[in-house]
């Protein structure tokens, strides 16, 4: 039996694929747009025309009482038990599986899974794939949730902070990171074992562990607003935010989380994610037949994925970029 | 024709004959004011149960009573579809055979019936063969009933049938939604075409409703079908006398299916109420209701406290409010936590007076995600300029109504995938 043009496109539909999830929106929401759009997407497939049935149905002339000659027509109905109208749209529910969440507060790449593509968005949420964050800060605040919607706590100057201050710090943070990196990862550091895995950069903790920010440097200071970026595994936002303030801390003045963005998930980067008006059934689809097809060109590869730094320096806010937007467009591209 | 009829005795096991056959056509006439359901009489009297007579009728009533009792009350139960049917049958054919004799039927009588023994007696099979060869004029009288259960938690199994499910499924009704909502069902089974449907959509054709609505009204309300023609009427007639035009409340019928199912008295608490409350002149009050008739069918609490909010949060005065409600009478209705939002984007962050609110009013209607990404874009190519005295003026009806790809190549002067791209550093 011939399978339904819908059945199809819920078979194009399996695969892994990321959208952009927008600042302030929780990511259920975002996963129930998703599902709501490739529903629609699905019950949009034209279906087949109904299956008929004969029916005998008596003649409109014959009149009571006949003991013979009682005339029954044949004649081909459609069954209305299988009208659309009556069964319901053929596709009511599909598992929409979400990769590592997001808050509500924090934006970026976010990996989504539909139907049978959800066994391997577990094995993906798994493996040990470290993801890039952009993190936005402010000088000069303190907040209860670290964020600039929370609560003020305490506010400091922060003038005597320079560009130096801060690289120091950010290095004596990302040393303290590397021996933690170590030492999760169980093996005697002075073994022939240890260095064949660092070669290969293998080195890392397995399975659940505290959070570890495998990199981190500092892309944009203009006092009070700065820009780091961080490497990091096994992370939450909101230790992110608190990676911010604890900076903010250590040079002797306050700071305060403004935005948090992942622009790179695994292999999944800022470039093959979906904005808003892209979640339709059919760009999905086509999002998933170019991770599909990335997936068989890497296959012999074992490169980690393209860092996305350079473009993301032309990109954030500044007040002088006004006059060099297109330029700045034109590096993008 | 003859080779399916015969195909059909080689699948029956229960041979009928054609008494019985032109009895089951003109009670399911006569039994029409209990259903519709015209497929339900030949059922019941399948089997060997053929006697003339008349009380077979009044037993076949009955059984189709206590059939339709079984429905309604065991909706939600799932019976032993099977089992009961087959039960009805044995109990009929044992009450009702033993005047009869036919030299067809199998042998029934002598095996008194209980709830256990629900397969037909196999003995009785083998004496009747199903290989048998008949003329093809009593093949053609055989009726081949189909199994249709006695409860069911969907209206599938009744649609092909009954003659409303039918003719409903015809008009565009979506049963599979009504269907979802408890009771509905057996209430739409119960209803005759004829009687209850038909004069009920010829009223509504006759206040102007487009037939092509119908399938759509009967899906938002199907309870206007069981509203008394005389209640439609007089609300029809109370709309009018408040001068409203016959093509108008034919237009908010359509649209707020549910409007003719309220008292007149409602209907005039709700138009006094929007009256007073909002200062409005009669023909205003016509205009908002005409465009947005679910005015009057939803409570009024959240639109009172939508106005207080407008009043006492957001600082607009009277007549501003009166002006913003009659260009988007769709802000009564808002949500009030995504009101509060876009006002606070609109005013705080993009500051904007409020007089340019007032003005272009649709921007408290838009999404909150749209306005704030399209403020950002233009902020940071330094466009966003909402002030009309100063030059570069971008003005806000147009930030929020033009699509994408119109607002990037007039407003903003840049591309799609410069906008797209720019959405992703957010």
């Amino acid at each position: 039996m011939m399978a339904s043009p819908a059945v199809r496109m819920f078979w194009r539909l399996e695969g892994l694929f990321c959208v952009y999830k927008p600042p302030g929106v929780h990511w259920k929401l975002v996963r129930d747009n998703i599902e709501t759009t490739l529903l629609k997407g699905l019950n949009a497939a034209p279906s087949g025309p109904l299956p008929k049935e004969v029916r005998f149905l008596p003649d409109p002339e014959s009149d009571t009482g006949a003991t013979k000659g009682l005339t029954l027509s044949a004649a081909s109905v459609p069954v209305l038990s299988k009208h659309p109208l009556v069964t319901g749209p053929e596709f009511q529910h599909i598992k929409v599986g979400v990769g590592h969440r997001l808050d509500a507060f924090s934006s970026g790449v976010l990996v989504l899974a539909v139907g049978n593509s959800n066994k391997i968005l577990n094995n993906f949420c798994r493996t040990r794939v470290t993801r890039d964050y952009t993190l936005e800060g402010e000088f000069g605040t303190a907040t209860d949730d670290f964020s600039y919607r929370g609560k003020v706590v305490e506010r400091s100057t922060y003038g005597h902070v320079t560009q130096d201050n801060l690289d120091r710090v950010l290095a004596m943070l990302q040393g303290a990171n590397q021996k933690a990196l170590l030492m999760y990862s169980n093996v005697d550091m002075r073994s022939q074992e240890a260095y064949e895995m660092a070669a290969q950069g293998l080195l890392g903790p397995e399975g659940k562990s505290e959070p570890v920010l495998t990199g981190l440097r500092c892309v944009h200071f203009q006092p009070p607003n700065f820009t780091l970026e961080v490497q990091c595994l096994n992370e939450t936002q909101k230790y992110l935010r608190k990676v911010v303030h604890e900076i903010g801390l250590e040079l002797r003045s306050t700071a305060v989380c403004k935005g948090v963005r992942r622009t790179r998930d695994g292999p999944f980067t800022l470039q093959d994610a979906l904005t808003r008006n892209h979640w339709t059934a059919s760009d999905v689809m086509q999002a998933i037949r170019k991770y599909h097809s990335s997936k068989k060109t890497k296959k012999y590869s074992h490169t980690k994925t393209v860092d996305a730094a350079p473009e993301e320096n032309t990109m954030t806010d500044s007040q002088q970029n006004e006059t060099c937007d297109e330029t700045a467009v034109g590096v993008i591209k | 024709m003859a080779s399916c009829c015969t195909q059909l005795c080689l699948q029956c096991r229960r041979l009928l004959s054609s008494q019985m056959v032109a009895r089951t056509w003109r009670y399911s006439t006569q039994l029409g004011h209990c259903t519709t359901v015209t497929g339900l009489p030949p059922k019941i009297l399948n089997g060997p149960t053929v006697v003339r007579g008349d009380h077979t009728v009044a037993e076949a009533r009955q059984r189709w009573k206590q059939q339709m009792f079984c429905y309604s009350d065991f909706t939600a139960k799932h019976l032993a579809t099977e089992a009961k049917e087959d039960k009805d049958i044995e109990e009929l054919s044992r009450a009702v055979d033993v005047a009869y004799k036919s030299p067809l039927m199998p042998i029934r009588d002598a095996v008194p019936v209980t709830e256990s023994q629900i397969s037909l007696d196999l003995d009785a099979a083998t004496e009747f063969s199903a290989l048998e060869e008949i003329s093809d004029e009593e093949a053609v009288r055989i009726f081949v009933p189909s199994a249709m259960p006695p409860a069911s938690l969907s209206l599938r199994d009744y649609v092909d049938q009954s003659e409303t499910l039918s003719k409903l499924v015809q008009l565009g009704v979506n049963l599979w939604k009504l269907e979802q909502r408890p009771n509905v069902g057996s209430m739409l089974l119960r209803l005759n075409f004829n009687t209850d449907v038909a004069p009920r959509l010829l009223f509504l054709k006759e206040i102007g409703v487009d037939d092509s609505h119908f399938g759509n009204i009967i899906t938002r309300n199907p309870f206007i079908l069981t509203e008394s023609l005389e209640n439609l009427q007089a609300r029809v007639n109370y709309l009018k006398s408040k001068k409203f035009s016959s093509e108008t409340v034919a237009s908010m019928v359509s649209r707020a299916p549910y409007l003719l199912n309220f008292s007149v008295k409602r209907l005039d608490n709700r138009l006094g109420f929007f009256q007073q409350q909002l200062n409005f002149s009669a023909s205003n009050l016509r205009n908002i209701v005409a465009r947005l008739p679910r005015l009057l069918c939803g409570s009024l609490e959240p639109i009172k406290e939508n106005l207080k909010v407008c009043e006492i949060e957001f600082g607009f005065k009277e007549n501003e409010i009166q002006h913003i409600v009659l260009s988007v009478p769709k802000v009564l209705a808002a949500n009030k936590r995504k009101l509060t939002q876009i006002f606070d984007l609109l005013h705080n962050t993009m500051e904007v007076p409020h007089h340019l609110i007032v003005k272009f009013p649709q921007v408290l209607n838009s999404k909150y995600l749209r306005i704030r990404e399209r403020h950002l874009f233009l902020e940071y190519l330094g466009k966003a300029q909402y002030d009309p005295n100063l030059p570069n003026y971008i003005s806000l009806d147009r930030l929020v109504s033009l699509p994408d790809e119109a607002f990037c190549t007039e407003l903003a002067s840049a591309t799609l995938e410069d906008f797209h791209l720019f959405q992703k550093t957010l």
